[in-house]
C-alpha cells in the first residue's frame, strides 16, 4: 500500500567495503520486487537500510510519501521477515504472531482475532501453543511469516526466506508464498540468491551485483534481454551461452565469424568495427541437427563431447573451435558424444554483448 | 576439526593409526577420571570433615585419629556458634550487603556486558583488558586509602562500604561474564522485535532480558558467594556492623575449636545450596558460553 523509492543508497563497512553503491530503484505500489544477487553482492544490506536496522552513508530511503530515511524501524510500517527466521524461542507460536500487535496496543479480542486469522493463512492453527524448538524448519519459517503479515504492514521485506528450507519444501512454499502475497496486495521486496525463485515469484527483478544494480525487468525482460554477460550468465539453468565471434562485412552484410562459420549479424553491430564481440545464445533456442557429411551453412559445427539425460530435455555440451556451447534437445533425440552436430540458433533470440564490458550492445531491445 | 590428518592404509604391516588412537583415547580418559576424583576428594574431603565435626559433640574434636562415620550425632556446637553475641546480626548483614552488590554490580555490569556484547566502539578489546586488569591490583593496597575515604563520606563501618568494595570485586567479572551471556543472545531476535514496533529498550527488556535471565541468574550467584565469602575488605571497612565471615575472623582465635567447626559449616552451607540450586543454569550457562 506504499510505493518505495530509494535514492542514490550507498552503504559503506569499516569504511572501506562497498556493500552497496549508488543504488536507486522505485518499486510500485503492491509490486512484488525480487532482489537477486549472488551471495555478498549486497542484498541483504539494501534490505536492512530500507528496514531501518542499518543507515546509509548517502542517499534516501522514501516509502510512500514520506522519507523515512532518519527513522526507526518502529515508525516505517514496514514486517521484515529474516533469513534466520528469528523466532522468539521463548514465546508460544500465537504470542510471537501476537507479538507486534500487542506492541501496538491493539485490544485483547482484535489480537487474537488477526493472529489466529494469519496463523490459518499459513496453517499453523494446530500449533499456536508450541515453542520454537517444538517446530519444524518449515513450521519456524511459516511463523516468521504470519508474525510479518499480521501486521498489515505498507512494506513486506523477506530476506531468502526459503533458502533454509529443504528442496522439496521450498517447492510447495513458493507457490504458496506467492499466493498469498498476492492475495495481501502488500508491496513487497524478495531477496534471494536463486534465479528460479526470482523467476517465478517476482512481477519485476533487479539483478545485483558488487552493490550495485546491473538490470531491473520484468522476469521474462531480465531472462530474454540479459543487459550484461553477467545477467544471462546469472539467470536460467543453464545459463546463457558465450560465444567470442569476429565480425565481418560480406557481400555488404555484416556477419558474425566463429571459424570458417557465420552467422548474419544485425547491421547496428557493423557500427562496431571489425572488434571481437560476444554472441549470446540460450540453450533452448538452438536447433541441433545431426551433420551428415554435406558442407553447413548459416549454421555453426560442434563436436558433442557429453550428452546429460535431464528427464523432459537432453543437455548436449559440444565444442566449437575450443568454445563451448550447450544446447536443450529433446530427451529422445539421436546424439551421442563425439557426433558432429550442425546448430542453427533461432536468429530472433541472438543476443550481442561487448567482448570487453560485457555490456549489450544490439538486439536487446526492451520489452 | 582434524580433518587434515591423512590416514595411511592400515596393510602396510604396521599398527594401524587408528587403533593407536583408540587405545592412547583409552588411556586418556582413565587419567581424566582418576585426576576428576582426586580433584573432588581434594575439595569434599574437607567438607565433609568439617561437617561431621560440626554436628559431633564437642569432645569429639579433639579426637585424634578421626573417625571416618560417626557414632554420635549432636547440634550442641551449631547451637552454640549460632546463639553467640553478633553472630546472627552478622549473617543479617552479610545478606544485606550480598544483596545490595548483588544489585549494585547487576545495573553497573551488565549495560557495560551489553555494550561489549553489541557495539563495535573504539577500544572495545583495551576496554575488556582494563577490566580484567583491576581485578590484578591488590585489595591490600586498596583497602587503607579506601577506609580513609569512606570516613569522609561517613559510611565508614556501614555494610553500604563493605557493599560498594564487593561491587568493584565483581564487576570485572560481573561485566565479562553477561557480555557472553548477551552474545549468546542472538542479534536477529532483537532485530525482528525492532521492526515489530519495539524501541531498542523494550527489545532488550521483551526479548533480550528473558532470554538471558538463567545465565544472569546464575552469574548473579557467582556475585552473591563472592560477596558472601569475601573477608579482608570487610575486616578493615567495619568496626561493629561486622559480616559473618568478618565476626568469625574476629572471634576465632579466642574460640574453641568446636566453635570454628561451627562457624565453618555455617559459612559453607549456603554457598553449597546456592550452588546445588543453579548447577542446571550453569551447565547451560557455559554450554551456550564455549559454543
Ligand atoms: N555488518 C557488516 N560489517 C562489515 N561488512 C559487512 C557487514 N554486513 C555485510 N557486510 C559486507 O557487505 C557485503 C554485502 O553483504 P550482504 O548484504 O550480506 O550480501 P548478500 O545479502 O547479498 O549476500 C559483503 O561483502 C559483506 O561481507
Ligand atoms: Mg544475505
Amino acid at each position: 500500500m506504499a510505493e518505495i523509492e530509494l535514492r542514490g543508497i550507498t552503504k559503506i563497512f569499516d569504511k572501506k567495503v562497498r556493500a552497496v553503491n549508488d543504488v536507486s530503484l522505485t518499486i510500485a505500489d503492491e509490486e512484488f520486487m525480487v532482489l537477486l544477487g549472488p551471495s555478498g553482492c549486497g542484498k541483504t544490506t539494501l534490505m536492512r537500510m530500507i528496514a531501518g536496522l542499518e543507515y546509509p552513508e548517502a542517499g534516501r530511503v522514501v516509502i510512500g510519501d514520506r522519507d523515512v530515511t532518519d527513522l526507526p524501524p518502529r515508525k516505517r510500517d514496514i514486517s521484515m521477515v529474516f533469513q534466520s527466521y528469528a523466532v522468539f524461542p521463548h514465546l508460544t507460536v500465537f504470542d510471537n504472531i501476537a507479538f507486534g500487535l500487542k506492541m501496538q496496543k491493539v485490544n485483547k479480542a482484535e489480537i487474537r482475532r488477526r493472529t489466529e486469522e494469519a496463523a490459518g493463512l499459513v496453517q499453523l492453527s494446530p500449533y499456536l501453543d508450541r515453542y520454537s524448538a517444538q517446530l519444524s524448519g518449515g513450521q519456524r519459517q511459516r511463523v516468521a511469516v504470519a508474525r510479518a503479515i499480521v501486521m498489515e504492514p505498507s512494506v513486506l521485506l523477506m530476506d531468502e526466506p526459503l533458502s533454509n528450507l529443504d528442496a522439496l519444501l521450498r517447492l510447495n512454499f513458493r507457490a504458496e508464498l506467492k499466493r498469498l502475497v498476492a492475495d495481501l496486495k502488500t508491496t513487497t521486496i524478495y531477496v534471494t540468491h536463486d534465479q528460479i525463485e526470482a523467476m517465478s515469484l517476482g512481477d519485476r527483478i533487479a539483478v545485483m551485483r558488487e552493490g550495485q544494480i546491473v538490470q531491473c525487468g520484468t522476469p521474462m525482460e531480465v531472462y530474454e534481454h540479459p543487459a550484461t554477460e553477467f545477467v544471462g550468465g546469472f539467470l536460467g539453468s543453464p545459463p546463457m551461452n558465450f560465444l567470442r565471434v569476429r565480425l565481418e562485412t560480406v557481400d555488404g552484410q555484416p556477419r558474425a565469424m566463429l571459424g570458417d562459420h557465420g552467422l548474419p549479424a544485425p547491421a547496428t553491430l557493423v557500427d562496431h568495427g571489425s572488434r571481437d564481440v560476444l554472441l549470446g545464445i540460450r540453450a533452448e533456442n538452438i536447433e541441433a541437427i545431426p551433420l551428415e557429411g554435406g558442407a553447413a551453412h548459416d549454421g555453426l559445427v560442434s563436436q558433442t563431447l557429453v550428452v546429460e539425460l535431464l528427464g523432459s530435455q537432453m543437455l548436449v555440451t559440444g565444442e566449437i573451435g575450443d568454445q563451448q556451447i550447450k544446447v536443450l534437445v529433446r530427451a529422445d533425440a539421436p546424439i551421442r558424444a563425439g557426433d558432429a552436430l550442425l546448430l542453427r540458433p533461432e536468429a530472433d533470440k541472438l543476443r550481442w554483448f561487448d567482448a570487453e564490458s560485457g555490456r549489450s550492445i544490439a538486439g536487446s531491445a526492451t520489452g | 576439526m582434524s580433518t587434515v590428518s591423512q590416514q595411511p592404509d592400515s596393510d602396510d604391516g604396521f599398527r594401524s593409526p587408528r587403533q593407536a588412537r583408540g587405545r592412547r583415547h583409552m588411556l586418556g580418559r582413565a587419567g581424566l577420571y582418576v585426576l576428576a576424583t582426586i580433584l573432588a576428594l581434594w575439595v569434599l574431603f574437607p567438607i565433609y570433615l568439617i561437617t561431621i565435626t560440626a554436628f559431633s559433640p564437642r569432645d569429639v574434636v579433639r579426637e585424634y585419629p578421626k573417625r571416618v562415620i560417626p557414632d554420635e550425632f549432636s547440634i550442641d556446637s551449631m547451637d552454640f556458634f549460632v546463639n553467640s553475641t553478633g553472630v546472627l546480626p552478622s549473617l543479617w548483614n552479610s545478606v544485606l550487603v550480598a544483596v545490595i552488590t548483588l544489585i549494585l554490580s547487576t545495573v553497573i555490569g551488565a549495560p557495560a556486558g551489553y555494550a561489549l556484547a553489541r557495539f563495535v566502539f573504539r577500544g572495545r578489546d583495551p576496554y575488556r583488558l582494563i577490566i580484567l586488569s583491576t581485578r590484578a591490583f591488590p585489595i591490600v593496597i586498596l583497602s587503607i586509602p579506601l577506609a580513609v575515604t569512606f570516613l569522609s563520606w561517613g559510611i565508614y563501618d556501614s555494610i553500604w562500604a563493605v557493599a560498594l568494595m564487593h561491587t568493584a570485586l565483581a564487576m570485572p567479572f560481573t561485566v565479562l561474564i553477561t557480555s557472553s551471556i548477551f552474545v549468546s543472545v542472538p542479534h536477529d531476535l532483537e532485530e525482528a522485535a525492532l521492526t515489530l514496533g519495539c524501541t531498542p529498550l523494550q527489545a532488550f527488556l521483551r526479548v533480550v532480558m528473558p532470554l538471558a535471565l538463567p545465565g544472569l541468574a546464575a552469574a548473579s550467584i557467582f556475585t552473591f558467594v563472592l560477596s558472601w565469602n569475601e573477608v579482608f575488605a570487610a575486616v578493615i571497612l567495619t568496626l561493629q556492623e561486622r559480616t559473618l565471615p568478618a565476626q568469625v575472623l574476629a572471634t576465632l582465635t579466642s574460640s574453641p575449636p568446636h566453635f570454628r567447626f561451627a562457624a565453618a559449616w555455617f559459612m559453607l552451607a549456603p554457598s553449597l545450596i546456592f550452588i546445588f540450586l543453579i548447577r542446571r543454569y550453569l551447565l547451560g550457562l557455559w554450554g551456550r558460553v564455549s559454543r
